[in-house]
């Protein structure tokens, strides 16, 4: 008779939960999350929704990635900046992305905006703030263009203009100067490339270039990079010594000796 | 774990560190919030909307946390929709408030909420319930809540008269939040207002020069 596979008993372990308290009382670090101490905004405009972020992901005071993403998909018609512990966001952005696909499949419409919104806060909400992800969410759907602001909590905030992360308030001060309501589609890029660049430069958590993404009733531009805030500047001049610089006083010449014990000669296959 | 780069205020939860108040009149009522929402020190939010619809003539006013808060409204909206299909009728405004102080009590020890329930209905008329942060519910006729409450005790026990008219409700509460936005450090912006009567739902926002006068020193 063949053995009975044992069946899993299922639920929670917290078996090493113990030991790690005494690892960490005993002066044990526990390593930490990437967090993407971030600048990201987002504004309505006159026929659509601009989505910025900048490229910085950090680990403590470590520049862990100079390029990554922070505008994430969630449908064709929606898309998603993240703040907060980078693999929160990847990981809620995606599931929630996955499940408005169902959703469209089922309906035979394109998902809403405030649709996305409801799943990602009622998500968050039952985590109590565990899973840190703060998030801007923008789109247009059949009732037009819409910008919400997520908070790990999962409070949310509908608003023309939001910025959120580290530099949000480097970002919101330059929105509060220069928002408009009903802004051309040229103006909406400029005021919110300038919002990041108030961050990456004045955030010690953002940093590197700027993202950009556009979604208008039938099109979607992801500009990556749309600007890069930091561009390495030309060097001046040659700063390598000439050859011969350093005069040669001396040079000597020695033999090594040294005896064959053993020479083999193997065939060895060639790699394709 | 201490790190420059993170600054605290970005995990913290966000608080409408608030001033709400709501009034019975003749007829309906008239409810009122200021719309500041912040984060430590931050305003994450400068035009909140607290005044949040659970039904067609039913809305709460919200103070506390803003993710507690938001879910029980949302909750509550659920529950009355269901309510309506099954009864095939509006429900009371009563029957709402025992809604949020059901939720609110049962979860007592992990939401802060301090809510008020207020609305028309055809059985009561106009009517204001609170529900403060350990999940009691009371019938009052009128009511405060948030952090601003406490500068307007004195003011709202002096002035407020039963068989106030719509425009003297309005004017009541208006000033009160006034009073409160001036004192109050978390409470401020604009101040929204609604009238919800057995016609609907009248909305007002005082902005800038329109919000009432109160002493200022400087």
């Amino acid at each position: 008779m063949a053995a009975l596979t044992e069946l899993p008993t299922g639920g929670f372990n917290f078996d090493n939960c113990q030991r790690n308290l005494l690892l960490e009382q005993k002066g044990l670090k526990q390593p930490t999350a990437y967090k993407t101490g971030t600048t990201i905004c987002g504004v309505i405009y006159k026929d659509g929704v601009v989505l910025v972020a900048d490229t910085r992901a950090t680990e403590d005071t470590i520049v862990a990635d100079k390029n990554c993403s922070k505008i994430h998909y969630i449908s064709p018609n929606i898309y998603c900046c993240g703040a907060g512990t980078a693999a929160d966001t990847e990981m809620t952005t995606n599931m929630i992305s996955s499940q408005l696909e169902l959703h469209r499949l089922n309906t035979n419409r394109m998902p809403r905006v405030c649709t996305a919104n409801r799943l990602l806060k009622q998500m968050l909400f039952r985590y109590h703030g565990h899973i840190s992800a703060a998030l801007v969410l923008g789109g247009v759907d059949s009732t037009g263009p819409h910008l919400y602001s997520v908070y790990p909590h999962g409070s949310t905030d509908k608003l023309p203009y939001v910025t959120m992360g580290s530099g949000s308030l480097a970002a919101m001060a330059v929105f509060e100067d220069g928002f408009k309501p009903n802004m051309e589609k040229e103006d909406a890029m400029k005021l919110v490339r300038n919002a990041i660049a108030g961050g990456i430069f004045n955030d010690l958590g953002s940093g590197s270039n700027i993202d950009l993404c556009v979604i208008t009733k039938d099109k979607v531009e992801y500009l990556r990079p749309y600007d890069e805030a930091n561009l390495k500047g030309k060097r001046q001049g040659v700063y390598r010594y000439k050859k011969g610089t350093t005069a040669v006083l001396k040079t000597t010449q020695k033999k090594l000796d040294f005896d064959v014990v053993r020479t083999t000669v193997r065939a060895e296959p060639m790699e394709t | 774990m201490y790190s420059p780069s993170i600054p605290d205020w970005l995990n913290a939860e966000h608080e409408t560190g608030t001033t709400i108040m709501a009034v019975e009149f003749d007829g309906g009522v008239v409810i009122g919030a200021d719309s500041r929402t912040t984060t430590g020190s931050y305003i994450a939010n400068r035009v909140t909307d607290k005044l949040t619809k659970v039904t067609d003539k039913i809305y709460c006013c919200r103070s506390g946390s803003a993710a507690d808060t938001q879910a029980i409204a949302d909750i509550v909206n659920y529950h009355l929709n269901f309510y309506k299909m099954d009864f095939g009728e509006e429900p009371e405004v009563k029957v709402a408030a025992n809604v949020f102080r059901e939720l609110c009590y049962q979860n007592r020890d992990s939401v802060s909420a301090g809510i008020l329930v207020a609305g028309w209905d055809k059985v009561n008329g106009g009517q204001v319930y609170t529900v403060p942060l350990g999940g009691m519910l009371t019938r009052m006729p009128f009511a405060t809540g948030g952090s601003g409450s406490t500068y307007v005790y004195g003011y709202v026990d002096t002035h407020y008269k039963e068989h106030m008219s719509k425009d003297e409700c309005l004017q009541f509460i208006s000033r009160g939040v006034a009073l409160a936005m001036s004192r109050d450090g978390s409470s401020g912006g604009v101040i929204r207002m609604a009238c919800i009567t057995k016609e609907g739902v009248e909305r007002f926002v005082l902005t800038g020069k329109d919000i009432p006068k109160v002493f200022d020193a400087y």
